[in-house]
């Protein structure tokens, strides 16, 4: 059943006027907060009070609130996405937190996603790996060939899909000690390299995609494994080992 | 005035020989032309990619950080295309002859035509560029069926289809990004379009981190800017999802048509609150396995409600199957538009169930399913004899091999399990139908300004059917407008750069900044929310799923009020230039409040009952829509007379069923 009732409690959360200024970590009591909100509900919460109180609401993403846009981000008692594993913020529910807890609130924290204001980062470096190499080089005139010209066996179709569940919301950055994004350019390579569509420039996408990740500051990854357990799409490490295979086979070419 | 463009000659024609007679721009002409496209949703990155791809110089817009995360991104069902892969009689024409009738007889036949066939086409290219749809075991795509056909035509990746076609678009923009053909603009936000002898030639854009207001011409603006159902506060849409893109043109000369077609989805998780900010829509193939049912005495409604009674406590014949009841034939599988109301008619009864503030709500119940299907797979496993655990057991092994994921994201959000006891479920505001008027070449009443999908007002009538919104978007986007646009610029090859420093975009620029001002100086008392949330909750309780004529009237009157108390008494932090989400929602919720009210004054208009148009006025002895095709069988499209929203005009396109012949919808 519904725990249904409402607690108190304490945030501590990063405010920083813009990428330039630096920031610090402000205090707020919160009282009142239904434990069926989402995190993001509560924030908002917050907001409403702060802006009755005429102070600045404090400035975070989000979007489709149902953990699928990979907008909404945040560092939550030091960890991505909050206490739970395989969730994103938005699906983050208060009942997860007791009547008088104190609550650290964070940005991501990466060289490549730098704060834009509060708990706003930049995460464009995201983009521009995609655009360095993960399409398939299709134009769009829907003259293709007839979709099931191509049969694709489930398992590798099913496969695919797994990769393509990644929602780019940087939590493997964010968590990993190095801030290497290779879960997700791995998951990128993965989706297109199970597919005979991706085969044609699989060389080619692969090398890109390495060269871009290192051109936007992405540290190295070291297999720790911390990017897996954040992941809120469940995206796992053999991506990663697929696209060493790939860059493997790629370099040896 | 009005005229709808619609080629001559037989319908299943109409399309290909039109396009044989559009106008091209030779591909050495094109780099000298400017596209704009504001949004990067389904529609908006198919139209940008393909248009950059054909050499045009495209700008793209998306107030989100990345045109990955457009609301698109979230719909779950499938997407519908006449492959008839599955040999059971599908074709273009009964795609076409479904979406008119799904639409109650309120769209267009060309372009419901045209969509029903380049839709195989959509497949084609969605799978040329690894769209992982789910494949059958001999490696073939599969299908299932969804609400209003009889055929199996939907193509779906699991529970993510929205997620992979927007990705599949993403990956064709980002690869046009890649190569400089598209440039794309992030956290940007369209707040005005800039005409220039009458036609689109730019728009202003505010950098939603610096806050600098940003000029920008072209010799054709795009605009794919999804759907207002966010006009409601509660709906199943992103936080973000907005008029303001689409107001801002109706506002310059763009008639805005069928603003009353809202679609109510009947399966989202209930509101939970007071401070409750979005609704979850629990897929419509659940209906497929779940019964609906309320308690038949109020008496046991109430001690629910109260937390003294456990649904699970209630017997059989306490329970009211109400659809199962009303509709014996098609049972909890009646349309959308019919499930809702008769949700909505049993909580107004006092028959809800839901433990809060609004006492809405039904129960959605596998109970049966899990019996049911416990028993088969026990027999099918050889167990003639099983005992009530295994039973269940077995039936619930078969619910989560189903519907696992969707019964984890309830569990989730209401700390409820769903195998154990019913899901509680009520309608919610999901989709919108109108939206700007645009001929058959999806162009505006302001020449050289397009709208795609959501955002414009064709093809689903008063009621879109499941999986047909993502196939609009893409046809839209891949296959109508690359021709159409490129019909209207091919008039535009001399003309050269379009200029910034004018006085069109020096008033354009002043009047969005002169509102911005408005707001941060306002210096009133009460939030951007609490004005939103209460025009929700008008728009809700007077022009929601149900409307009459004194309650529409009221709304009008009540939401002009609103406004005037809105401009008065709004308080917006912080400043001007800098990233300011309270601005943005101020600017946002400012057209919303305006649309609202046109949405009110178009449902006064329709005095008929049409899909998601209900007047309770119009209905017959058993409760059902009544349509009126000889006084409304037209788009009402309004244009803009000024801030004083009762000075709209409206204006009709009166719709000629060539094709199709018009009859009652009956689910009885
Ligand atoms: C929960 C849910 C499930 C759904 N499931 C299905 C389904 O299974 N099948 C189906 O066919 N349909 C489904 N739909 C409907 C479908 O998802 C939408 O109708 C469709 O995706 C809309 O696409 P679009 O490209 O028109 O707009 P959107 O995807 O909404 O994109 C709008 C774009 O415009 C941008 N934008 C908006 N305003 C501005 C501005 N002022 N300046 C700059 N940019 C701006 C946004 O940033 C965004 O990029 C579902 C909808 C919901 C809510
Ligand atoms: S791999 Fe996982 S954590 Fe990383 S961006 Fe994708 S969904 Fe987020
Ligand atoms: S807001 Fe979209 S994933 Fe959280």
């Amino acid at each position: 059943m519904a725990s249904n009732k409402n607690i108190n409690i304490n945030l501590k959360i990063w405010r920083q006027k813009d990428a330039k200024t630096k920031g610090k970590i402000e205090t707020y009591k919160l009282d009142n907060v239904s434990t069926d909100s989402s995190f993001l509900e509560m924030l908002d919460q917050l907001n409403e009070q702060l802006v009755n109180n005429r102070q600045e609401p404090v400035a975070f993403d989000h979007d489709c609130r149902e953990g699928i846009c990979g907008m909404c981000s945040l560092y939550i008692n030091g960890r991505a996405h909050g206490p739970d594993t395989a969730i994103t913020t938005c699906q983050l529910h208060m009942r997860s937190f007791k009547d008088g807890d104190t609550i650290y609130v964070e940005p991501w924290r990466s060289k490549a996603f730098p704060v834009i204001k509060d708990l706003v980062v930049d995460r464009s470096a995201f983009d521009r790996i995609q655009q360095a190499g993960g399409f398939v080089s299709v134009n769009t005139s829907g003259r293709t060939i007839d979709a099931n010209a191509t049969p694709v066996p489930k398992h590798d179709a099913d496969r695919s899909f797994e990769a393509a569940a990644c929602i780019g919301c940087g939590a493997c950055v964010a968590s990993c000690k190095n801030g290497s994004a290779m879960l997700f350019a791995g998951a990128i390579v993965s989706k297109f390299a199970l597919l005979p569509q991706g085969k044609v420039e699989a060389t080619q996408r692969v090398m890109n995609i390495v060269r871009q990740m290192d051109e936007e500051g992405f540290g190295n990854c070291t297999n720790t494994g911390a990017c897996e357990v954040e992941c809120p799409k469940g995206i796992s490490l053999e991506n990663i080992a697929r696209m060493n295979r790939e860059y493997l086979f790629a370099t040896l070419k | 005035m009005l005229d709808s463009k619609i080629p001559a000659g037989e319908l299943s024609q109409k399309w290909t020989k039109y396009k044989d007679q559009l106008k091209l721009v030779a591909p050495n002409n094109r780099p000298k032309i400017d596209i704009i496209v504001v949004g990067t949703g389904l529609a908006g990155a198919s139209a940008a990619a393909s248009l950059g791809e054909m050499g045009y110089n495209v700008k793209a817009f998306c107030f989100q950080d990345s045109p990955r995360r457009a609301h698109s991104i979230a719909a779950q069902g499938g997407i519908n295309a006449a492959k008839n892969y599955q040999n059971d009689g599908d074709s273009v024409y009964r795609l076409f002859y479904d979406t008119i009738k799904g639409g109650d007889y309120r769209a267009r036949e060309a372009n419901v035509h045209r969509l029903a066939e380049v839709s195989g086409n959509i497949i084609d290219q969605c799978v040329a560029q690894g769209v992982p749809f789910a494949r059958d075991y001999g490696g073939m795509l599969d299908n299932r069926s969804f609400g209003g056909t009889q055929v199996q035509r939907t193509f779906y990746a699991a529970g993510q289809t929205g997620q992979q076609l927007l990705l599949g678009a993403y990956s064709a923009l980002s690869r046009q990004i890649g190569q400089g053909n598209v440039q794309m603009y992030n956290r940007h936000e369209m707040l005005d379009i800039v005409k220039v002898g009458g036609k689109a030639r730019g728009i202003i854009a505010r950098n939603l981190i610096t806050g600098e207001l940003e000029r920008h011409s072209a010799h054709a603006v795009i605009i794919a800017s999804g759907g207002y159902g966010n006009v409601y506060f509660l709906s199943t849409n992103a936080m973000g999802s907005n008029v303001t893109a689409a107001w801002k043109i109706h506002k310059k000369g763009a008639y805005f048509a069928n603003p009353c077609f809202v679609q109510i989805h009947p399966t989202c998780i209930p509101v939970h609150g007071t401070n409750q900010s979005k609704l979850t829509l629990m897929s419509e193939s659940l209906r497929n396995s779940g019964r609906i049912w309320v308690p038949k005495k109020k008496e046991d409604a109430e001690a629910i409600r109260a937390g003294k009674l456990k649904p699970t406590q209630i017997a059989e014949e306490d329970r009211d199957y109400f659809l199962e009841r009303r509709y014996p034939a098609f049972g909890n599988l009646v349309p959308r538009d019919v499930a809702s109301r008769a949700a909505k008619e049993r909580c107004d009864a006092g028959f809800g169930i839901e433990n809060n503030d609004t006492q809405e709500g039904v129960y959605l119940d596998f109970s049966s399913e899990i019996i049911s299907k416990g028993k088969q797979s026990a027999y099918a496993a050889g167990n003639h004899n099983p005992t009530d655990e295994e039973v269940i057991k077995l039936g619930k092994a078969w619910i989560e091999e189903k519907y696992g994921n969707l019964f984890q994201m309830y569990q989730k959000i209401t700390d409820e399990n769903p195998y154990e006891t019913p899901m509680k479920i009520y309608p919610a505001v999901h989709y919108t139908m109108g939206g700007v008027w645009v001929d058959y070449n999806l162009q505006s009443t302001i020449p050289g300004c397009f709208v795609a999908g959501e955002a414009n007002f064709s093809d689903h009538g008063a009621n879109r059917l499941g999986a047909s919104a993502l196939m609009q978007g893409l046809a839209d986007g891949y296959f109508v407008l690359p021709y159409t646009v490129s019909d209207y610029l091919a008039g535009d090859i001399r003309t050269g750069k379009i200029p910034t420093n004018t006085p069109e975009f020096d008033e354009a620029e002043n009047s969005v900044r002169s509102s911005i001002e408005k707001f941060l100086n306002n210096n009133g008392t009460k939030t951007v929310d609490h004005f939103h949330k209460k025009l929700g909750h008008i728009m809700w309780n007077k022009v929601g799923m149900a409307r009459n004529g004194q309650g529409l009237t009221e709304a009008v009157r009540e939401i002009d009020e609103l406004r005037k108390e809105f401009y008065r008494d709004v308080y917006v932090p912080g400043g001007a230039y800098e990233l300011n989400p309270e601005l943005e929602k101020a600017l946002r919720v400012a057209d919303f409040m305006e649309l609202g009210q046109l949405m009110a004054m178009d449902a006064l208009q329709r005095r008929e009952s049409a899909g998601g148009h209900f007047r309770e006025e119009y209905q017959d002895a058993e409760g059902e829509t009544l349509r009126d095709d000889v006084n409304f069988n037209f788009v009402g499209a309004w244009e803009y007379g000024g801030s004083d929203i009762n000075a709209e005009t409206l204006h009709k396109e009166v719709l000629n069923y060539e094709y199709i012949k018009i009859a009652a919808r009956n689910y009885k």
